[in-house]
């Protein structure tokens, strides 16, 4: 696995804090665990080596269902289901799902004075989903958590206002998840269709 | 017919004169309330514009408001969020007033078969003409448009539409 | 004689009752910007405070696409942001050709690259068009969406379509350039050049206009930073990142353009950033028609010879393949531009990933085989696991697509960075201070996209 400049700096400074890391096709992941994110979401911001001045993208991942979908057939009596499997093979392989946890909250930092990019990976258990909010660093962190709290159900510890944005107040359930279907409306008026 | 509300004069020769005169005066001044959400928005600016005109059939002025306007223009995937909103603007309008469904979504729900989206608004209102595609081309608009002015001409003036009392009160 | 006056009692401004009023803006509201939701407390004409609700226009794009294959995905990103399709096409493609680590030909690089920046053309005369439209320019509208046809055309002769066009696949794209697409690309940008310089002529020295823009919804630079926000709001405020600088991808790297950067981030500097982009966009277009690479592979002289393409189908299945072999089909206008001739041109070297030429489909069964393998239920285009992020640059800032990759037929979780998402959270700041007539031309120049922001 090789790794880049950016993960040696996170490993040396959070040796306890940092559980993984790698650089699949050029981005440099840090797989980080819950408690430290809101300190190593500090350094990254004002240590003048990184100076990570934008929270581009905080999205969340369910690996629930990862490598257990079966491919459905058309024909749905005819029983066949393909395992996936990759076919084009690969010299550096990722090492898969983060951690054995369900959820997975994801964070993309650029920094405009150096021009590169760093992805954290916080794992996030299904029973105690919270994570910290970014708010005091990023106030544009406020709608991005409330997208994964509407879509997945994460909490966020320190948010102001965590309400759904995507959907309506009456919705129940977060769509994102893999164990809701695709097409459970639950209309407001009309029926069911 | 005995009974029947709706028709209640037998049609004589000045009543179907009259109606078509304000048939012919309706269909020309068609004012539209383009409700409108999504990526057909794009092609009704382009009906609406200089290049596929539509102000050549007397429909050229959007009314921003129901309560000035006569036809409601669906223009974009409605999701049930939007759902009770297009229904109190559709409830708003005074008769008569007529629907065009523009694009697949508002007809059929288009390829979003998923949780958020309304599969036709003709489920939550009646609709009078559908213009299917992905958007529509502007020849399509205009061909929705001339059968909506068809419409307009053929009906009687004291519309064929149950009253509003007759409406399941969905708000 | 002197009138009678009559003296009105002074009251004490004290005394007088106020409140302030909450103003409900949307979401159904004239802006043709989209459905949106601001609610406003207003103290007389200043709004104090403001709260923006969005998601009427949610369609689930992240759930669909883990429901349809690779491919299956690209028609939903044309519908992101829907004025520059193209610009979404070419981000989701290349995420997933980088994922896989696969490279397209040079000439379908030059291509996507022509195409963007046509697109992102059309977006900022849509975004400028509408936002003047508000401001009671309705003149300027009519002009620049006479430009937006003359481009649109021209998408539409290489793409099919005009405004959806589902026009990259994983791989490559759709078909080439038609031969003869330089001479009515001069003309579309002959004519939208005028446009340009007759809105500039109506607009930029036009005294209600330049009252109304500037000084209105500033933000300034470290703000920007930090809601996220990129494109032309934040080059308006100062600081210079583009994408296609920064990060290059494509042939941006190889192609001259500038960057407009303006200074206040007001309304009137995202105005004029945005003129200035066009004539960029121009610029790198024309180039790109300057360097790409030859044109299509000329087909072997000795046996090459077009045959109509009903008639090829029907040789091949009776097993006359000698008749066929080394001929060229002559197609209908939807596989124009696809042909054995051109692929090469078009499409990655990777057997498993992109469709073969028609005339291999029924020729040859090793191209039956491919398209077998690429169509069937059940196969399909089937990536190694894995997560990759690559960012382009959108019309309003900085695209980014999330893929996650569990090596079957279908993504495992696709995320959009949404430029426009960034912004409209910005929003409440930037309206605040400001008057209710102000919020006209501040939500008009964040060219909010419905489809983008809500997915």
């Amino acid at each position: 696995m090789k790794t880049s400049p950016l993960i040696e700096s996170v490993t040396d400074r959070f040796p306890d804090a940092v559980l993984a890391s790698h650089t699949y096709r050029g981005d440099a992941t840090v797989v980080l665990g819950r408690k430290s994110l809101l300190k190593v979401a500090q350094f990254l911001k004002e240590d003048p080596a990184f100076e990570m001045n934008f929270l581009m993208d905080l999205t969340a991942v369910d690996y629930s269902a990862f490598g257990k979908r079966a491919t459905p057939a058309f024909f749905a009596s005819s029983g066949v289901a393909v395992k996936p499997s990759p076919q084009i093979p690969d010299e550096d392989p990722w090492p898969g799902p983060p951690a054995e946890s369900r959820f997975a909250v994801v964070y993309h930092f650029f920094s405009t004075a150096h021009k590169h990019r760093l992805r954290l990976v916080v794992p996030v258990e299904e029973g105690d989903a919270e994570v910290d909010s970014l708010i005091p660093l990023w106030p544009g962190a406020n709608w991005l958590e409330r997208e994964v709290w509407d879509m997945f159900g994460i909490n966020f510890t320190g948010h102001p206002d965590l309400k759904r944005i995507l959907m309506y107040q009456e919705f129940e359930g977060h769509p994102l998840r893999k164990d809701y279907p695709v097409n459970r409306r639950q209309p407001l008026i009309g029926p069911v269709n | 017919m005995p009974g029947n509300d709706m028709q209640n004069e037998q049609p004589s020769y000045f009543t179907s004169r009259l109606d078509k005169a304000i048939g012919w005066a309706r269909k020309y001044s068609i004012f539209q309330y383009p409700f409108v959400t999504a990526c057909c928005g794009m092609e009704y600016m382009a009906t609406a514009c200089s290049h596929y005109d539509v102000d050549r059939f007397g429909a050229g002025l959007p009314r921003f408001s129901p309560r000035q306007a006569d036809v409601l223009f669906v223009v974009g995937t409605i999701s049930h969020k939007m759902a009770p909103v297009l229904k109190r603007i559709h409830d708003q309008m005074a008769e008569p007033n007529w629907v065009v469904a523009f694009g697949v979504c508002t007809c059929t729900g288009g390829f979003y078969d998923n949780y958020a989206t309304v599969m036709g608004i003709d489920t939550i209102m009646p609709v009078d003409v559908y213009i299917p595609g992905c958007p529509p081309r502007p020849e399509m608009v205009l061909d929705g448009l001339m059968k909506l002015q068809d419409k307009i001409q053929d009906q009687h003036t004291t519309g064929n539409r149950p009253a509003p009392e007759a409406r399941p009160d969905i708000l | 004689m002197p009138m009678e006056t009559t003296q009105t009692p002074q009251s004490d401004p004290a005394e007088l009752e106020s409140r302030d009023m909450m103003l409900n803006i949307g979401p159904a509201h004239p802006a043709m910007h989209g459905i949106v939701r601001i609610v406003a407390k207003l103290e007389g004409e200043q709004i104090r405070e403001a709260e923006v609700e969005i998601g009427y226009l949610h369609r689930g794009f992240e759930k669909m696409s883990e429901v349809v294959d690779y491919n299956g995905v690209i028609p939903y990103t044309d519908r992101l942001n829907y004025v520059s399709p193209l610009i979404n096409n070419m981000g989701y493609c290349m995420t997933v050709e980088k994922l896989l680590g696969i490279e397209v030909p040079e000439r379908c690089h030059y291509v996507r690259v022509i195409l963007s920046e046509i697109s992102r053309i059309s977006d900022h005369l849509t975004c400028i068009g509408a936002s003047a439209m508000e401001l009671g320019a309705f003149t300027v509208f009519l002009y620049m969406i006479k430009a937006r046809e003359y481009l649109w055309e021209l998408v539409e002769q290489v793409t099919g379509a005009r405004l959806t066009v589902t026009y990259c696949r994983v791989g490559g794209v759709k078909a080439d350039l038609p031969d003869d697409f330089v001479e009515p690309c001069r003309k579309a940008f002959e004519e939208t050049r005028k446009v340009i310089a007759e809105s500039h002529g109506l607009l930029t020295r036009n005294r209600i206009f330049v009252d109304r823009m500037s000084g209105t919804g500033v933000i300034s630079s470290e703000d920007a930073i930090s809601y996220g926000i990129t494109g032309p709001f934040l080059r308006a405020t100062g600081t210079d990142y583009d994408v296609r600088k920064d990060c290059p991808y494509a042939v941006y790297d190889r192609l001259p353009f500038d960057v407009p950067v303006g200074s206040c981030g007001d309304n009137m500097d995202r105005y004029l950033v945005r003129m200035e982009e066009m004539e960029q966009s121009m610029r790198i277009v024309e180039a790109a028609l300057r360097d790409i690479p030859g044109g299509p592979v000329l087909v072997n002289p000795e046996t090459g010879r077009p045959i109509p393409a009903a008639e090829m189908v029907d040789l091949a299945k009776v097993g006359d393949i000698g008749a066929i072999s080394g001929g060229c089909a002559v197609t209908g206008p939807t596989l124009e531009g696809s042909g054995r001739a051109q692929h090469a041109s078009i499409a990655a070297d990777e057997k498993r990933v992109f469709m073969p030429p028609k005339e291999d489909t029924y020729g040859n069964i090793e191209g039956l085989m491919q398209q077998f393998k690429l169509v069937m239920f059940g196969h399909g285009i089937q990536p190694p696991q894995g997560e990759v992020y690559f960012p382009v640059e959108g019309a309003n800032g900085e695209l980014g697509f999330y893929l996650v990759s569990d090596g079957a037929r279908c993504a495992y979780r696709v995320r959009v960075r949404p430029p426009c998402f960034a912004i409209m959270s910005a929003l409440p700041k930037l309206l605040i201070g400001d008057m209710i007539a102000d919020m006209v031309p501040t939500f008009g120049s964040v060219n909010m996209i419905g489809g983008e922001l809500d997915r």
